[in-house]
């Protein structure tokens, strides 16, 4: 009796002092989930997620603070690739945060722009380029479509695009199945 | 990369020694004699010719003139930097830049230049090498691109790029794809019956800028003809270490793994390419451009075509100017018979459909097949897949075709790249024989765009990723600069109270002295009085 008491508390001992060294050994700064659902994400840092950009809100997830249906462009495969790496049903893209739509991007009208810098300002990732009281631009292969630069603009110079998909950038579409006719 | 072993390089160096199989691949039907009736001839000028801007595997070209300028024959007109250039086939007018037709699977408009000719037929200034024999090979490789060549098998890919990489690879031997397996395509054995000493002069200028040492000349077992006008042609008896070697008869052997297999017994590496064996294919008619190209300077501005199938009055090859419409040579070939169901440009197994006939021949058109009803099934409605196999005993890429397709048709793409589908080389086997009438290989061609789109989109996902890091980095540091800076000022602002209050105080310490001085003096003063 006493002898297994002493056995048991002694292994606790050890195993105790094994998995706290290993804790501090391989102590990991941040946490390996939120990469991998940043991974996940669109990364157009629209925050139409209602998290100012894609980090964050995988950083809200990975603390069960947001739900996995809140991200329009990644849309219904977003959330299915959402739903198979944490191990949870895939649900409907919450309409509250958006529709998913096809992609775009935004074109300045450049004629209309007054340089005032608020687009430069709003974009999270860079894509405009210009000066205050000079013509700005969009650099169209960096911007992501998350229209944030439109709601800043004074004078409504932005247009949205549809990202053409014109030859040679063309791919072949799905094959339509030759429907069966029935005697 | 993939690495092939030395021995499998000793091996390859034995290409065309013996004949090998391939796995696979079907006996079909040839019908080409139809076409090979005439001598090739050139079709009389069209009225107008649609030079489209995009001809080869890459970019748009940048069009290097405007509307209303005159053209010389041979002239560049679009210019895009790593692909290959495009010519003027003729001398004439610029009427129009504008998008038209193109004759590309996708059925797309695209640029194209629209030229009149003046019928002049005035060639630009030609710069031949003729003196290619000691001409620097990275010299030669520049004329070929500045030629605009691009590989006249199908695949149109830029020749000079595909030369400097063979070149880098210690390529031992050329192989130069004679094999027109495709059934009804006739244009590469006429070009080898009637030019041969081009081919094999072309042959000599590529295997001088390889620094390969051997050349073998792939031909099917059936062109015999062939063979005694290559073996004849006096540059053939001026050359050394030039074979030709005839292969049976199985399509798709005119594939460059499948001929690569058939010549070494060694299949190409999965991903790789033939110069991992230290072999390079070439089509025959890229070759005879190569020469044309170094010997004479003459850009790639003309091919031969077939024109054939049961839909055509007279079928026959032509030598046609890139830009010539397919209906005028069509109407030069006597029309068509009246029953045509599909116009096709390339083979019955690889080609594609071609919605009108007023899309021009460019680089990559070997064949305009006008197939009558007779000739193709009733479109045939798809029936479930009931796994006979039949798909995966004839695939030549051993791959399992009714995997991939149900994995594309579910949409689960990450197996796709472990069942190999960038390894399906479109052949159309598969269809052919499957039961089921499921057009794999669209569905094929889907998922490879599907994949290829999907790389492109998680290369912009990264970058977009980086470049959102890098600003909230650049934010913060701009945020913390300006702390600091505000700490500094605030610093200099309390030193310069406290360097106030030093000076302050020195001077209150000074009027101290002075005032108690004085008092000191007119003591001792007094003192003196």
């Amino acid at each position: 009796m006493m002898l297994s008491i002493l056995i048991l508390t002694a292994l606790g001992l050890v195993f105790g002092l094994g998995l706290g060294w290993a804790a501090l050994r391989f102590h990991v700064d941040s946490d390996p989930v939120v990469e991998r659902i940043d991974a996940l994400l669109p990364q157009t840092q629209c925050g139409q997620c209602g998290y100012p950009g894609c980090r964050p809100y995988a950083e809200a997830i990975s603390a069960e603070e947001a739900d996995i249906n809140q991200c329009p462009p990644g849309g219904e495969a977003g959330i299915r690739a959402l739903a198979d790496l944490l191990g949870r049903e895939p649900k409907p893209l919450n309409p509250e945060n958006g529709e998913e739509t096809s992609k775009t991007v935004v074109l300045i009208d450049e004629s209309r722009c007054i340089g005032c810098t608020l687009c430069i300002q709003a974009c999270p990732v860079d894509a405009i380029v210009g000066a205050a009281k000079l013509m700005h631009t969009v650099i169209k292969s960096e911007c992501t479509g998350c229209d944030l630069c439109l709601p800043p603009c004074p004078v409504d110079c932005i247009d949205i695009v549809e990202v053409d998909t014109r030859l040679p950038r063309w791919h072949r579409p799905r094959p339509q199945a030759i429907p069966l006719r029935v005697l | 990369m993939t690495m092939a072993s030395s021995r499998q390089i000793e091996l390859a160096r034995e290409a065309g020694k013996r004949i090998h199989h391939f796995h696979g691949g079907l006996r079909l039907r040839h019908n080409k004699k139809i076409s090979c009736l005439d001598p090739v001839e050139r079709p009389p000028l069209p009225e107008v010719l649609v030079v489209p801007l995009l001809q080869h595997a890459g970019d748009i070209a940048e069009p290097l003139v405007h509307v209303g300028d005159t053209v010389l024959k041979g002239q560049p007109i679009g210019l895009c930097q790593p692909c290959a250039a495009v010519h003027s086939p003729v001398s004439g007018m610029v009427e129009a830049i504008e998008d038209r037709p193109m004759s590309h699977p996708s059925g797309q408009k695209g640029p194209c230049v629209v030229i009149s000719p003046d019928g002049k037929e005035q060639w630009i200034e030609l710069k031949p090498l003729s003196n290619w024999l000691d001409a620097d090979p990275d010299s030669l490789i520049t004329q070929i691109q500045s030629c605009g060549l691009a590989g006249l098998g199908g695949a149109v890919f830029p020749t000079h790029a595909k030369m400097r990489e063979g070149r880098n690879r210690k390529t031992h031997t050329l192989i130069l794809n004679g094999v027109e397996c495709e059934p009804y395509i006739s244009c590469d054995e006429m070009l080898m019956r009637e030019q041969p000493d081009k081919i094999i002069l072309g042959a000599r200028v590529l295997r001088r800028v390889l620094g390969a040492e051997h050349v073998v000349i792939a031909i099917e077992d059936q062109m015999g003809s062939v063979q005694r006008s290559l073996t004849g042609s006096a540059e053939f008896a001026d050359s050394e270490n030039i074979s030709v070697v005839k292969v049976p008869k199985i399509y798709p052997e005119g594939g460059e793994r499948q001929l690569v297999q058939v010549l070494t017994g060694l299949e190409v590496p999965a991903g790789g390419r033939p110069s991992d064996l230290g072999l390079m294919c070439q089509n025959v008619a890229t070759a005879a451009a190569v020469a044309e190209a170094i010997t004479e300077g003459k850009p790639l501005i003309e091919r031969y075509i077939t024109v054939t199938g049961n839909g055509i009055s007279h079928p026959r090859n032509y030598l046609a100017l890139f830009g010539t419409p397919v209906s005028h040579l069509v109407e030069c070939c006597g029309g068509y018979t009246g029953d045509v169901a599909r116009l096709v440009v390339g083979g019955p197994m690889m080609g594609y459909p071609l919605e009108s006939d007023s899309a021009p021949v460019v680089k990559a058109s070997n064949c305009v097949l006008a197939l009558s009803d007779q000739d193709i099934a009733a479109p045939q409605p798809e029936m479930p897949c009931i796994r006979c196999g039949e798909c995966a005993r004839v695939c030549p890429a051993m791959l399992l075709p009714q995997q991939l397709h149900l994995q594309i048709r579910n949409e689960l793409w990450k197996p796709l790249e472990e069942y190999g589908l960038s390894e399906c080389i479109e052949c159309g086997c598969c269809d052919f024989v499957c039961p089921s009438h499921i057009p794999l290989v669209d569905w094929f061609r889907y998922g490879k765009g599907e994949l290829r789109k999907q790389a492109l989109e998680s290369e912009a996902v990264e970058v977009a990723r980086k470049r959102f890091e890098d600003r909230e980095a650049r934010l913060l540091r701009i945020k913390q600069e300006r702390a600091q800076k505000m700490a500094r000022r605030k610093q200099v602002l309390k030193d310069k109270t406290a360097q106030q209050e030093r000076i302050q105080a020195s001077i209150q310490r000074a009027e101290n002295r002075s005032r108690s001085k004085p008092e000191g003096q007119s003591k001792g003063a007094r003192d003196d009085t």
